[in-house]
């Protein structure tokens, strides 16, 4: 194919180029919304300007923003590689596809991916354990609680966001039986005024404490003004919602990752790799929790935040029933990351089904 | 006292020159907004302009603006048929979201069978999904009387929703980890809308497209229609008298614009999109509209106004990555290129006389 | 499933506050559309407006002035369009279409600096003993105040549209601008006014949003809301009352549909949302018995020498 020959010279063109200049290190970035979104792209960018403050002058670092998935990506991904791009992350699931296709012209550049399944001998994928944070969010939930309902905004019912109810409600039922969980579909990743208007539906029903899985601060404005509702943080840390209503966050920090596959593909030790990490690495973080939560609920969410770093304890341990009350885990048992990426199903407990 | 009469023809001369004045002068006012934005303007409007052509990566952005250009171009040529005659479709994102689904259902439906006659039927649903939809308006125009525009603006936020749910349930990719999106064409052979020629961008859609051009080139010049077409446009009454039937017009040309938008639909799906998902129309149908318009309405105009926004769309891009000018800023260069062709159209439609008041 | 859970009076309330945004935008396309002009850039308007309001209510600290700012701010980009379809005489679809193109890019980057700020509170009108008052005390007061400026636009759209002279004129101007030309009026003006009227309505719709309603600014947050308000007006048959109406039934829909969802409904999200535009369209089929509801002159353009 005259295509990936000529595509393929260049990019060998390329390299020789950069070693030739200057041993500037390129890296490229394809964002799915703009950089101002104070959510998810925002977090991604926050972890390139990491980047150029932890190598300065050693690297040169691009990005494209409110790329649409699908043929606008692959020209995005395509056009960085040839402007001599040496790492080339591509930070939405949609992504995942043009990233394959673009890697298999340029065998030379490094490409990574977030949240997708496909790797390839030049493609790595990363993706964060956030369950682990709500986890802890579930335990102070489950704590905070008076009414005994807890409001949840979800996006999209995939395996992530399903993922996140789980660990949610499990843990906020250990410390509180009673407690009910309603959920709302928002069918959005950022939509400021519908999420407004869940948070609001689920306030007016009853819910005192408010988790969103979607990006905005509406959420976060709505139960302030409501008064008495407690907030958690999402993608950042939202800290201008601090100390209430936000009495804690789960944070993207895509800081320590960027760094360390930029030092990788400057150091020459860059391989494919899968990653799924979580608090333990710092991919994960959990923003500070505030006075508001009472200090033995806080200190009981920090020894949870360090066991779930060390591993000595997982989000998901048995006994836990699926839905239906079919048994999913053993007493003692954890469960396999494969389950966990394609997760389907809502644990005992939790009301409504997941909409298909 | 400035005034202004109407030409009786749209002068030539002006019809293709203002376009030139209308890119210098977009250059001129973005050059400023991107010098405002603390860049270097004459390296950003040579990055849009210049580079995707030109540069040291052209022979990979040439083929881009036809991949980009093909869909814009094809739905644009039906749209200015049925513009031409007064009837406004200004739906075809909705028409090419259900082209690209009814397509993309016939070949899931087979997948994973191997066969030549796929991709034909795959065609085949795409041009029926868009033109059904197209006829919701049409016939509602007829029967009733209901406005064209409207309706067929509404038809387009019943599509998205119809995408999102057919992404999230029925045409979801079995293997695909849960996630939302169907499977991808690009591996499934029979199914792929693939490149006609390696390496040049000619995909089927962006060969449909220039069929399509020729195609309205000879009717709207040498076919009754065309003829037609033009003076129902031009002077209803008189076409009335002519015994042009209305009813069948509009059916006509609802029905041609929505089979190209679904067309187009169908071919981005198969190839460059490559699969249904939530948020696989990014504006195609609407960008057509403005593109019919700055091609006035006429199909070599169409053509060259489709590769004209596709450059821009790429060399923005590339600014972009390049220059790090926010996306916000492409939109607003291409939102001020568009408003200086539509506010020079002024010149060839109307000759500028100063006069003394009152002399008119 | 708990539908106990979901309290008329809050539902009702909360409705009317989602509604708003699109009763101003919608009233301000109203009056533009009877002028005989459609201006599909009702989006790029109420971005713009957002955006505007946002800033100077931040910048000066007053939600006040932020809501005149986003007055002026749709008006003026208002201005561009009624420049392109008034004196150019370029297409209003295509005007329209570019405005909203130009109106999302341009609100992204003036909003650049203001992603994550918390503007200042807009307090509610808070009368003592009436919105104490069981069920319509929260319906009817405690609201802020630019929804009870939106109730009090469309009452006077109505009026000046049925009781005025300049209403008659604009009417006249949009059901058949080469009569209202003989007759002496001066159709280019009267349209640029409803236009210039239109803009302002949307910027304090989008106001109404990144001010209130989030409150916050991010980029693209009207989220279509301005295209629902075109769909209002022709489901409102361009009539004031029913435009109210329609905003109601239009935002309330999402309300609750949320609310169901809450109290533990399963419900087909996707086809409950494309619910507003399908009734706008039968409302549509309906409306066509009846030829005077849409302004004759809708769309065209006017040039004296015509």
């Amino acid at each position: 194919m005259k295509l990936t020959k000529l595509l393929a010279t260049a990019a060998v063109a390329m390299g020789l180029a950069t070693t030739a200049m200057a041993e500037k290190t390129k890296v490229g970035f394809i964002y799915v919304g703009p950089v101002g979104d104070g959510g998810w792209t925002y977090e991604h960018d926050q972890g390139r300007k990491a980047v150029v403050a932890e190598f300065g002058d050693q690297v040169e670092t691009v990005y494209q923003e409110n790329v649409p998935e699908g043929a606008d990506a692959e020209r995005a991904i395509t056009q960085m590689a040839l402007q001599g791009a040496d790492l080339i992350f591509t930070t939405s699931f949609g992504y995942m596809d043009p990233t394959i296709n673009v890697a298999k012209k340029f065998p030379n550049v490094k490409f990574e991916h977030a949240t997708g399944y496909k790797t390839s001998d030049n493609v790595s994928i990363y993706s964060a354990r956030f369950y682990e944070g709500r986890a802890i969010q579930g335990h102070i939930a489950g704590n905070m609680t008076e009414s005994n309902i807890i409001g949840y905004i979800a996006s999209f019912p995939i395996p992530e966001v399903i993922r996140g109810i789980n660990s949610a409600y499990i843990h906020a039922k250990k410390v509180n039986p009673d407690v009910q969980f309603k959920i709302i579909w928002a069918y959005t990743w950022f939509d400021p005024a519908k999420e407004a208007d869940a948070a609001k539906a689920l306030i007016e029903q009853g819910a005192d404490v408010i988790l969103q899985h979607t990006d905005s601060t509406a959420p976060q404005a709505a139960a302030q003004a409501a008064g008495n509702v407690v907030t958690f943080g999402q993608a950042s840390d939202m800290g201008e919602y601090a100390p209430f209503p936000r009495v804690s966050s789960i944070i993207d920090d895509w800081a320590p990752y960027y760094i360390a596959r930029t030092k990788a593909v400057m150091d020459g030790t860059w391989e494919t790799k899968s990653t799924w990490d979580g608090i333990g690495a710092g991919m994960v973080g959990i923003g500070e929790i505030s006075d508001r939560v009472p200090a033995d609920v806080k200190a009981e969410a920090l020894a949870m935040k360090e066991a779930l770093a060390s591993g000595e304890y997982h989000a998901f341990t048995g006994p836990i029933n699926k839905q239906d009350g079919t048994p999913w885990l053993a007493e003692g048992e954890t469960a396999d990351d494969g389950t966990l990426a394609g997760m389907s199903f809502y644990v005992e407990g939790i009301e409504g089904d997941v909409p298909n | 006292m400035i005034q202004l009469e109407k030409r009786p023809q749209p002068s030539r001369f002006w019809s293709l020159f203002t376009p030139v004045i209308a890119v210098i002068v977009t250059m001129i006012a973005g050059g400023l907004l991107f010098a405002a934005l603390g860049k270097n303007p004459i390296e950003a409007i040579r990055t849009i302009f210049y580079d995707p052509l030109f540069g040291e990566f052209s022979f990979y952005y040439r083929p881009q603006l036809l991949v980009k250009g093909g869909p814009l171009i094809l739905i644009a040529i039906g749209l200015s048929l049925g513009f031409r005659a007064g009837i406004w479709n200004i739906g075809a994102e909705g028409q090419y979201i259900l082209g690209a689904i009814c397509g993309a259902a016939v070949g899931l439906a087979f997948y994973p069978t191997e066969s030549v006659f796929i991709f034909p039927l795959m065609i085949l649903a795409g041009l029926l999904g868009g033109m059904l939809w197209s006829m919701i308006p049409a016939l509602l125009k007829v029967k009733f009387g209901t406005n064209e525009i409207l309706v067929s603006l509404m038809l387009v936020y019943v599509a998205e929703q119809l995408l999102a749910s057919m992404s999230l349930g029925l045409l979801r990719n079995p293997d695909g980890h849960g996630f939302p999106g169907s499977r991808n064409f690009q591996d499934y052979p029979s199914g792929h809308n693939t490149e006609i020629l390696a390496g040049t961008g000619l995909h089927w859609g962006v060969a449909a497209a220039f069929i399509a051009v020729t195609f309205a080139y000879i009717l709207l010049n040498k076919h009754i229609l065309g003829f037609n077409i033009r003076l129902t446009g031009e002077a209803p009454r008189a076409a009335r008298f002519g015994g042009v039937n209305p009813t069948r017009l509009t059916i006509l040309c609802m029905g041609i614009s929505g089979a190209l938008a679904g067309l187009a639909g169908l071919f981005e799906v198969s190839g460059p999109s490559g699969q249904i998902s939530i948020d696989f129309n990014v504006g195609y149908g609407f960008t057509a509209i403005i593109v019919a318009f700055l091609g006035r309405l006429h199909p070599i105009g169409i053509l060259l106004a489709g590769l004209l926004m596709a450059l821009t769309y790429i060399g923005g891009e590339i600014a972009q990555a390049n220059l790090g000018l926010p996306a916000a800023a492409i939109q607003v260069f291409q939102g001020m290129l568009l408003f200086f062709l539509l506010a020079l159209d002024l010149l060839s439609n109307f000759r500028i006389r100063l006069a003394v008041k009152g002399a008119a | 499933m708990d539908l106990s859970a979901i309290s008329p009076t809050l539902l009702i309330a909360s409705l009317m506050v989602a509604a708003t945004p699109l009763l101003l935008a919608a009233i301000g396309e109203l009056v533009v559309e009877k002028a005989g002009v459609l201006n599909l850039g009702v989006e790029g308007m109420m971005i713009v407006g957002a955006v505007c309001g946002f800033a100077v209510s931040v910048e000066t600290g007053s939600p006040y002035l932020g809501i005149l700012a986003a007055m002026a701010g749709g008006a003026i980009l208002s201005m561009l369009f009624a420049f392109l379809t008034q004196f150019a005489l370029a297409n209003q679809v295509a005007s329209g279409l570019a405005l909203t193109l130009f109106g999302l890019g341009l609100s992204a980057l003036m909003g650049q600096s203001y992603v994550g700020v918390k503007p200042p509170v807009m307090g509610k009108v808070d009368i003592p003993v009436l919105s104490d008052l069981p069920f319509v005390g929260h319906i009817l007061f405690g609201h802020d105040i630019v929804l009870y400026m939106g109730l009090g636009l469309t009452a006077a759209v109505w009026a000046v549209l049925k009781y005025t002279r300049a209403g008659l004129v604009l009417r006249a101007v949009g059901e058949n601008h080469e009569a209202a030309h003989a007759l002496g009026y001066h159709v280019v003006r009267v349209r640029i006014l409803a236009i210039l009227f239109g803009g302002a309505c949307a910027g304090l719709g989008g106001a109404y949003i990144s001010l209130i309603r989030v409150p916050q600014w991010t980029e693209g947050m009207t989220a279509g809301i301005g295209w629902i308000a075109l769909a209002l007006v022709v489901f409102a048959s361009w009539k004031p009352w029913r435009v109210l109406l329609g905003a109601y039934l239009f935002g309330g829909i999402n309300v609750l549909q949320l609310n169901l969802q809450a109290a533990g409904i399963a419900i087909p999200v996707e086809y409950l949302a494309m619910s507003p535009y399908l009734i706008t369209i039968i409302v549509l089929v309906i409306l066509s018995a009846d030829k005077s509801a849409a302004p004759a002159s809708l769309g065209r353009p006017f040039h004296a020498s015509n």
